[in-house]
């Protein structure tokens, strides 16, 4: 317990820290970098011939987009091809075409789901200029849609920002500066970070053993900064390489929750920009708080959970004193695992330190539950954007209630913005739903469930939810690589993260363009401790309401079952 | 006046008979369609009733009481819907009530045209064109809108306004316009028509009640929005549970499955939300105001800003007399008498007053017949600015403005007295006006006429405060009499020697400050700033220009209903909130039935959350769907009354309301169903079920 606690403690203070930095980039105001990165991002405009220009949302939109179709069409190439490329020592084939387009789909999006592994399936320039090169883009793509999007709450026009010049600033000055650092401090931990290829060893049994090298801390660093996830090996960050001790667990832990939270923060101070010196501000403070709240209800969930142990193995004779220890490392035990576990989840980060498939039904539900919600913190500034469209429908509610027609920061909410929050909310189930349902009803989808009865569905639940939420974490378990879960799961992770990013930036763009009306004590207060209350509330009954059959019927059910 | 409006009971036999037939004829799916949400209920039932007929049809494998349970929900379903539109017909028919008192008023048929020459031509009067000029004697029946040209007359106007007291109708002013539909009482006048047959204000009038229920509101189409995602979200949420039971193999009825989807559909919501619109719209009729449109009334619920009249809003219309203050060396009984006499002929409010204090203050009054009848009476004009009297022996009393007053003092030779000036300033400054009253032009003292501030209105504008309203009073005064009276009224600003186009400036500013600006204007121009207001509300007394250009006509001509409007703005939109928050918050409970019911069966274990102990897996998804279509109509009195409102402000609102329809919406079903299980349970044993 003490282990989170710290752990906890020691965030907050950085992640305001991060989030007036974040706040400073995005408003173009001097940070100390300045000197250097000026210089250098003047290079990359002129090389590039970004013109700087504002740009209204749609054509930030569709920047956004063209340039993710671009990076999209390169990546699958050299997927497809790489094995006649340099860089691979370890000779690795050409990936399969449906294997390549969910790989891609997954880093672009942001989602790193891996059906593949690392080690056997990429070669290092693979690993290099598609993986670790996407988590930098797609990290950066998350942000500046982010960025956008804030900058329209506040703002009074709908002409503001540059996709571009959003994109290269994330990159040079939040993601490359943080990434440095951390990849430092991991290969102070023992990650190791070279070109040479695996080396093959005998072990102490006599046996031998192909040890699997690489420049993993570089990617370990971006893949945990960018809430990115997909490990460098198959068994991502349970691995020693990735993650060798709880010290570099902690490191890993922190930089997972650094930028999302900081988002927040960011755009708390963009709300509250005529008030000079504010630390946090009072309007990202109360969703700030709603997010940390569903976040620590999740966790005290998990790690009860698996600290109570399975009763099953418990009547087998292996004591569960320690808790659930199975599929956790020995080094990170029960607090270490199930903090990762609930960041790497609410965060959608997608890194795993133990297996999730065989957490406890209940820590199974949470980590799902958090991906389904998939607001709380979230990732890379989508996770903000989600959690808006929630507070755009709790205010109209909220609104509704005290007799005013609903407004948040002077902007009116009407029909055309509901139209597109109803429908933002409506993907995410949307995909997990009907994917999940379609991959239970064919005999393609239900081939690679390995499990019978209610876990098979948890595994299938939990597949989905990872790929529309752009999480990455897998169930694993699941026989996923076929063609049935590459193209799914691809199509989940797609229209999960192009849609919603679309419509948020539609709706604030109508926000943008709208008349401000100014705030009186007549108007609903959405800076208060009420307000986060009614704010993770109402995200929890949506949520609920709209998974708790198919929970029933998976992990509650599993629960009950070996509790019987 | 709202005390003039008989008050209706809320729903009379009659009205029960036509709306249970008018929600049966609303089941005609094509109508259905315009609320999605009872449309998937409609749709369900059908289904259900297919099972019901024959119980294999989709392919499932049927018990043998399937039948049986099948017929049970269809026939639940069906009551759902009829009470949805029931809710409906309700609603409505509160409406049609007022259009048939209405309607019997438009029975004029022919019209005395006054041709250019004189002559007198009868014409229908749907014949009447703009233009025209119409004569109108006592009894007859004004045909259109229109503006007096001639003569001067009482008019009825109880048809539309509800006020029996007839009004004075004549030439100029603000009381030169004429509705069509009313009926002269005494004399005759001349009226210029201004509308075309079938847009008078009348027809517009009857239209928009009939038609309130045609138009939804922007809010309305916004929060429908929201309740169709949110039925989508849950016909997803059944029709993938399908393939997953199947997978699991955990046979469930397609009936069951049907009965989770209505009882997830925010069918409460969905089936009050017309009534909820076309209720809050009858209460802006109800309560004598017209509104042009549901933005409107909607828009009234956000006002930021009150711009008022201080004359006939704040205060009454007519100044009253309240001290006698007299100059250095005068003695209190002569102004008092001087004071008197100069009004003993003036029949002015004012006038009354004076008199009527003095006599309070026991004036010498024996003598008052033969002085009225021997002096002669200087009335006011506009070029003098006094009145008073001229005795037989010469003697002249006046009483007027200062500076007149003082004018003619300094010409007759007097000195002016030290202390004049003090107490003028003493009156203005306390929000009075100031009358000075002079014996044979010297000058003996002040009365103190002042404004009276409507009784409550203080109270009033704490209300409007703590609501977040600002007040703004305008007002001809000079600036210390009207900061006097904006201090007494209680105001959060004003506008001193205010012109007409000044309010528009006032409004453009205010909504510059991101404002919502609510006025209520009467005359011709006040028109311009009506119409750049928000919410603009015209009395009807006030010119055509004037009703035209505000969003909201007052039949009553009580420019402090406003505030009263903005209250029913509020109501309408916190009874959609308040509705919307209690039926998803019903869902929980429901969830906690229907789950562990369907699931039961194969997953013994689901009893464990089996938390309410309901008997058996029917009874408990028989209670939650019957739930679900009695807290419909036992929601209707609070749909068409609106949720009660007091001012205070939003945060506390929100919890109060938070703690009613959220909170309780949480737990009332949970005692609603438990109790109709309990009902359920013996029962359905007997018929096997």
């Amino acid at each position: 317990m003490w282990q989170i606690a710290i752990i906890l403690a020691i965030y907050l203070p950085l992640v305001i820290l991060a989030g007036h930095y974040l706040f400073r980039v995005t408003m173009h105001q001097k940070t100390f970098l300045d000197p250097v990165l000026d210089k250098a991002d003047r290079l990359i405009y002129k090389i590039s011939g970004i013109k700087q220009e504002n740009m209204t949302g749609k054509q930030y939109v569709l920047a956004l987009i063209l340039s993710n179709a671009c990076m999209i069409f390169v990546g699958y190439v050299l997927l497809r091809i790489q094995s006649v490329l340099f860089l691979n020592p370890n000779g690795i084939g050409n990936m399969e075409a449906t294997l390549s387009f969910n790989t891609i789909i997954s880093f672009m999006t942001n989602t790193n789901l891996q059906h593949y592994s690392g080690e056997s399936g990429l070669s290092y320039l693979s690993q290099m200029l598609v993986i670790t090169f996407m988590m930098f883009t797609s990290a950066a793509t998350g942000y500046a849609a982010c960025m956008a999007f804030c900058r329209r709450l506040v703002a009074k026009t709908d002409t503001i920002g540059n996709f571009f010049v959003d994109f290269v600033r994330v990159i040079t000055r939040v993601l490359m500066p943080l990434s440095v650092g951390v990849a430092l401090l991991l290969v102070s931990q023992g990650s190791p970070q070279t070109l040479s290829g695996n080396q093959t060893v005998e072990t102490i049994e006599g046996k031998m053993q192909d040890i699997a090298l690489g420049p993993v801390a570089s990617l370990e660093s971006i893949k945990h900064v960018g809430t990115n996830g997909g490990g460098f090996n198959g068994a991502n960050s349970t691995t020693p390489f990735e993650n060798p001790t709880a010290i570099s667990n902690i490191i890993e832990i922190l930089s997972m929750m650094l930028l999302p939270g900081a988002c927040v923060v960011a755009f708390s101070l963009m709300a509250a920009r005529r008030k000079k010196n504010t630390l946090f501000g009072k309007q990202g403070l109360a969703i700030f708080s709603a997010m940390a709240a569903l976040f620590l209800i999740g966790l005290t969930v998990i790690y009860a959970a698996e600290q109570a142990g399975n009763p099953i193995i418990d009547s087998l004779g292996i004591n569960q004193e320690l808790g659930s220890m199975e599929g956790k490392e020995m080094r990170f035990g029960i607090p270490q695992s199930v903090l990762f576990t609930a960041v790497t989840t609410a965060f959608t980060t997608g890194s795993v330190n133990n297996m999730h498939d065989t957490l406890t039904p209940v820590g199974g539900l949470v980590a799902m539950f958090n991906m389904m919600l998939n607001v709380v913190f979230g990732g890379k500034g989508v996770g903000l954007m989600n959690m808006m469209m929630y507070v755009l429908l709790t205010i109209f509610i909220a609104c509704l209630m005290i007799g005013r027609t609903p407004q948040f920061l002077g902007k009116k909410i009407e029909e055309k913005e509901m139209k597109l929050i109803a429908l933002c909310i409506l993907i995410h189930p949307a995909i997990i739903l009907l994917f999940s349902a379609l991959a239970v009803a064919t005999a393609a989808g239900s081939g690679g469930i390995t499990n019978p009865g209610a876990h098979g569905l948890s595994q299938v639940l939990y597949e989905y939810a990872s790929a529309s939420a752009n999480n990455g974490s897998g169930f694993e378990g699941l026989s996923d690589n076929s063609y049935f879960w590459n193209i799914t799961t691809g199509l989940a992770m797609f229209f999960g993260r192009y849609l919603p990013i679309i419509i948020q930036l539609a709706v604030a763009s109508l926000l943008a363009k709208k008349m401000w009306h100014s705030d009186s004590t007549g108007t609903l207060k959405t800076d208060n401790a009420m307000f986060s209350f009614l704010l993770a509330a109402i995200v929890l009954l949506i949520g609920a309401l709209t998974f708790l059959p198919a929970l029933a019927l998976g992990p509650i059910t599993e629960h009950l079952q070996i509790h019987r | 006046m709202m005390e003039t409006t008989p008050k209706k009971s809320f729903i009379t036999m009659d009205m029960m008979k036509g709306s249970i037939l008018g929600a049966a004829k609303k089941l005609n799916p094509l109508y259905m369609m315009k609320n999605p949400v009872m449309f998937v209920v409609e749709i369900g039932f059908l289904l259900v009733l297919l099972l019901t007929v024959s119980p294999t049809i989709l392919g499932t494998e049927a018990g043998p009481h399937d039948r049986l349970y099948n017929a049970i929900v269809a026939a639940i379903l069906f009551v759902t819907i009829l009470f949805s539109n029931f809710a409906e017909s309700i609603a409505e028919g509160r409406g049609k009530a007022q259009v048939q008192t209405l309607k019997k008023t438009k029975t004029v048929t022919q019209a005395r045209v006054l041709l250019a020459d004189g002559s007198e031509v009868m014409k229908e009067a749907h014949e009447l064109t703009k233009g025209e000029i119409v004569l109108v004697y006592a009894g007859e029946v004004i045909p259109n809108d229109g503006e007096v040209v001639d003569g001067i007359a009482t008019v009825d106007e109880s048809a539309i306004t509800g006020e029996s007291a007839p009004v004075v109708k004549e030439r100029g002013g603000d009381f030169s316009s004429v509705t069509g539909g009313t009926t002269v009482t005494s004399d005759w006048l001349k009226i210029k028509i201004t509308s075309l047959p079938g847009e008078s204000f009348l027809d517009k009038m009857i239209s928009l009640i009939e038609g309130a229920s045609r138009k939804k509101t922007p809010n309305e189409i916004a929060l429908n929005t929201l309740l169709v995602s949110l039925t989508i979200v849950f016909v997803l949420v059944v029709v993938t549970l399908y393939p997953m039971t199947v997978f699991l193999k955990v046979h469930i009825p397609i009936a069951t499955f049907i009965a989770l989807t209505v009882c997830l559909i925010p069918t409460t919501i969905g089936g009050l939300l017309s009534a909820i619109g076309i209720a809050g719209m009858g209460r802006v009729t109800q309560f004598n105001v017209i509104a042009m449109s549901g933005r409107a009334v909607e828009a009234c619920g956000d006002v930021d800003t009150l711009i008022l009249d201080k004359t006939g809003t704040i205060t009454y219309g007519n100044r009253m007399a309240s001290e006698f203050f007299p100059v250095q060396h005068v003695h209190q009984k002569e102004l008092i008498r001087a004071a008197w006499l100069s009004s003993l002929t003036d029949d002015t409010p004012e006038g009354k007053s004076i008199l009527s204090l003095a006599q309070k203050l026991s004036v010498d009054a024996s003598d008052k017949e033969t002085i009225i009848q021997s002096s002669e009476h200087i009335p006011f004009t506009a070029q003098t600015r006094m009145s008073g009297l001229t005795m037989p022996d010469g003697t002249t009393v006046r009483k007027g403005a200062y500076d007149t007053i003082k004018n003619e003092s300094l010409k007759a030779g007097y000195p002016l007295p030290e202390d004049l000036e003090k107490l003028v300033h003493q009156v203005s400054s306390a929000g009075g006006t100031p009358l000075v009253v002079a014996k044979n032009s010297r000058i003996l003292g002040v009365i103190y006429l002042k404004d009276v501030v409507k009784s409550g209105l203080k109270e009033r504008f704490e209300q409007l405060r703590a609501m977040g309203i600002k007040t703004i009073m305008c007002t001809g005064d000079n600036p210390l009499t009207a900061a006097a009276i904006a201090k007494e009224a209680g105001v959060d600003g004003f506008i001193a020697e205010s012109k007409p186009e000044d309010k528009i400036q006032v409004i453009k500013e205010e909504q510059a400050l991101g404002k919502i600006v609510a006025m209520t204007g009467d005359g011709t121009n006040d028109a311009p700033a009506l119409a750049q207001a928000n919410v603009g509300l015209a009395m009807n007394s006030g010119t055509n220009a004037a009703k035209e250009a505000a969003n909201m006509v007052d039949l009553d001509s009580n420019p402090t209903k406003i505030i009263e409007i903005v209250e029913i703005g509020k109501k309408l939109l916190m009874t959609r909130g308040a509705l919307t928050t209690f039926s998803i918050s019903n869902d929980v409970a429901k969830y906690f039935a229907i789950i562990p019911a369907m699931l039961m069966a194969a997953i013994p274990e689901m009893d464990v959350l089996n938390i309410m102990n309901l008997a058996s897996p029917t009874s408990a998804i028989l209670a939650a769907l019957l739930f679900n279509a009695v807290i419909i109509p036992l929601l209707i009195p609070v749909a068409i009354k609106g949720v009660n409102y007091e001012p205070m402000s939003a945060s506390k609102l929100l919890n109060k309301n938070l703690l009613i329809y959220g909170l309780g919406g949480m737990i009332t079903p949970f005692i609603g169903i438990k109790l109709i299980d309990m009902i359920l349970s013996p029962i359905l044993p007997m018929i096997g079920l």
